[in-house]
């Protein structure tokens, strides 16, 4: 069985909501959608107060290079532009929705008919990924168009479809390749035929048996994509170690996956992109997973971008009494959610919640030095060491121990015996270190 | 016998042509340094603190004498007593400075707040900062979690437990900055120390508007305006829904701090206002 060579643990997998079928979430009736979802540039507002919109029409415009275009997801009237709040409690500008009816723009497809033929050419798939807005839906939602412009001199072997799923709780691609195996295996050639490749490879962990085959089964009517069953351990569906476990080629230290000829993208970004190029739909939907131990109703649900999280928390059977944390996104690199009004975003892919004890930290005593972090860590570094500088403020020592490399996984923190903060410590490092390179450039 | 002799000479010939090695590697790498750059080190603190805005006493000193002039450079730790020393040493003129005093512009806290999530992390405000406003909710607040004590190399400021905010010891605190640099939230700022050490400052940074930033938070700035008009020197300027008082222009005629209508302004030092006191009790009374 194909894995990354080095780290990783294997968190409990509670995928407990594998069996739920995606559920379509009403409309709210009132709608915040941030302008900017993005990594990268902030977008241009182009709509004004008291303006009509449909599905489908553009809010925000990108008129810079890392920057993407953000589309309404509701028809209705815009009632106010203003800031409001973000999970993690600050105030960033967002467009206020009156949901009314669900009307949308002339030319989107809104049937379920599977379109197979491809009419577009790459440039043209390229131009239309950018105009819908597309991002990476793995989590880090940065413009996927700017992944099929090369750079100059470098050529792609393979296309990545990372299907891994790896954190516990999350079950969404799981259900998408369960429910529409088909649309994503379009997306996958559309992506193919946008990077001019002839191979595909699309890492599932062998924790979702059905999805495995259901793909396999369907993948031998497309030439050339195959279905790669892969160990189920963390942090398998990390970009740099699945394009490891699936080519065994090694990413460099600060570099990008084209070096080695691999563009990775997410499975729900390749229906994305199949409902973008072959139905003229901008990403405006995603399949969230609201799970969690003492859930009642553990759902998965296609909910627009833009609805309040504490909705969607009430449709699945309100919080439960002991709550103690919520978290948009798995457990592993999640990050808790401060105020349940604020409304969910492209990326958001799961809301967890975790009982008091479940989310509790371990009381925080003095390293052991038994190493445990350094054994797991997945990109070879030294939690242990980088926080012990990090810990001293020595933010240019932390660099040379090639902080920047850390990925954020969570397993040095997650395995830790003395329940050190090492995780909080590397993403300090790492904050600090780009800080000190900006100056450095600026000079 | 012959043994010793011969030891002795050995030992000799080899100090002797080592000493006349090492003569000619130093003449080689000799370093010129000038002797003042000692001097002034010594008359330097020696805290290495970093306030001046150089890395250590050592390399102020060395900026002072290659630079040959007093402008710009000043230790804010030895105050005007050692600029004067060093000026009147280099025989240049020291440039006087008002003394001042870090100041906490956020009475949030614990009391003034009520916490609507809990902060569980590294104990360490700038990473708090990357993740949440706050545990009240204001994105300005001051996070309590103690980076600015962590800096200060004069152990001159506190976390008080009571309130979850740091304090400063105005005995000891002499105005070199780190807290100032540290702070993520930019709540600490250095402010003329006062006649009688007395200050009236603005106890808030947040820039929200004054509906929002009420509803987090009891003693907030609401950007009303209300001691901007009472101000007769135009010392109080409202921007981004904020007051700030300006320390050169204040007179500390205290007229704004009662007009306040949230208590944001403070007032430090001052003795206890007996006239308005009494206006109270009168007023209670005839109730």
């Amino acid at each position: 069985m194909k894995t990354f060579h080095r780290g990783g643990t294997h968190p409990e997998e509670n995928k407990l909501t594998n069996d739920c079928s995606i559920e379509v979430f009403p409309l709210p009736k009132q709608a915040v959608v941030f302008v900017s979802q993005h990594l990268g540039a902030p977008a241009t507002l182009v709509v004004e107060k008291g303006e009509k919109v449909k599905v489908g029409q553009l809010l925000a415009k990108a008129e810079q290079f890392i920057c993407a275009n953000n589309h309404s997801p509701y028809s209705g009237t815009i009632s106010k532009i203003d800031l409001a709040i973000d999970f993690t409690g600050y105030k960033k500008t967002a467009i206020y929705i009156d949901v009314e009816n669900d009307e949308w723009l002339e030319g989107i497809d809104t049937s379920n008919e599977i379109v197979r033929d491809i009419k577009l050419d790459s440039k043209q798939i390229v131009e239309k990924i950018k105009e819908m807005g597309i991002v990476g839906l793995g989590g880090a939602a940065f413009p996927t168009h700017i992944k099929y412009m090369l750079p100059e001199g470098k050529k792609a072997d393979y296309l990545i479809i990372n299907a891994v799923e790896c954190e516990p709780y999350l079950t969404s691609d799981n259900r998408l390749m369960l429910e529409s195996a088909e649309e994503a295996l379009i997306g996958i050639e559309i992506l193919k035929k946008a990077l001019g490749v002839e191979k595909a490879l699309v890492g599932i962990e062998k924790n979702k048996p059905k999805a495995i085959e259901q793909m396999t089964n369907l993948a031998t009517k497309y030439k050339g994509t195959e279905i790669v069953p892969l160990k189920t351990k963390y942090p398998q569906g990390a970009e740099k170690q699945l394009i490891y476990a699936l080519t065994k080629r090694e990413v460099p230290s600060g570099k990008l996956p084209i070096e080695v000829g691999c563009v990775v993208n997410n499975i729900g970004t390749a229906q994305a992109v199949y409902y973008a190029v072959q139905k003229n739909r901008p990403l405006i939907q995603n399949i969230l997973t609201l799970t969690g131990k003492s859930v009642k109703q553990r759902k998965n649900l296609l909910v627009r971008v833009g609805t309040p999280i504490q909705s969607v928390i009430d449709y699945c059977g309100g919080l439960p009494e002991d709550t103690g944390k919520v978290i948009s996104g798995g457990p592993m690199m999640g990050k808790a959610i401060s105020d349940l009004s604020a409304p969910t975003v492209k990326t958001t892919s799961a809301i967890l919640i975790m009982s008091n004890k479940e989310s509790s930290r371990k009381e925080e005593t003095n390293c052991l030095r038994c190493g445990k972090c350094v054994t797991v860590c997945p990109m070879g570094l030294q939690p242990i060491h980088i926080a012990q500088l990090a810990e001293n403020r020595l933010w240019e020592e932390t660099e040379k121990s090639s902080a920047m490399d850390c990925i954020e996984c969570g397993c040095c923190l997650y395995t830790c015996p003395a329940g050190r903060p090492l995780l909080d410590l590397l993403r300090l490092s790492k904050n600090n270190i780009s800080e000190i390179r900006r100056q450095r450039a600026k000079r | 016998m012959s043994t010793i002799v011969f030891s002795i000479l050995v030992l000799v010939l080899t100090g002797v042509a080592s000493a006349v090695i090492l003569y000619f590697v130093a003449q080689k790498f000799k370093v010129i340094e000038d002797p003042r750059i000692d001097t002034l080190t010594d008359m330097l603190p020696g805290a290495n603190c970093g306030g001046c805005g150089y890395a250590g006493c050592r390399s102020l000193a060395e900026n002072i004498i290659n630079n040959n002039s007093l402008d710009g450079l000043r230790c804010p730790v030895g105050g005007d007593n050692v600029m004067s020393d060093i000026a009147s040493f280099m025989g240049l003129e020291a440039s006087q400075a008002t003394p001042q005093i870090a100041v906490i512009r956020c009475n949030g806290g614990k009391l003034n707040t009520t916490p609507k999530v809990r902060y569980e992390g590294v104990k360490d405000c700038l990473y708090a900062h990357l993740n949440m406003s706050s545990e009240g909710g204001c994105p300005n607040a001051c996070l309590g979690l103690g980076s600015c004590v962590s800096v200060c190399a004069f152990d001159s400021i506190k976390i008080d437990n009571t309130t979850g905010l740091p304090i400063v010891d105005q005995e000891k605190c002499v105005a070199c900055g780190l807290c100032v640099k540290i702070c993520p939230r930019k709540v600490i700022e250095l402010r003329n120390k006062g006649i009688k050490n007395r200050r009236v400052f603005v106890s808030c940074v947040n820039t929200e508007k004054g509906g929002i930033s009420k509803k987090n938070c009891n003693v907030s700035c609401i950007g009303c305006g209300k001691c901007e008009k009472v101000c007769e020197f135009g010392a109080i300027k409202i921007e981004n829904n904020l007051a700030y008082i300006d320390y050169d222009k204040c007179k500390l005629c205290r007229k704004c701090v009662v007009e306040c209508p949230t208590g944001a302004i403070h007032e430090v030092n001052f003795p206890p206002r007996k006239e308005k006191a009494n206006v109270e009790v009168e007023a209670s009374q005839i109730k």
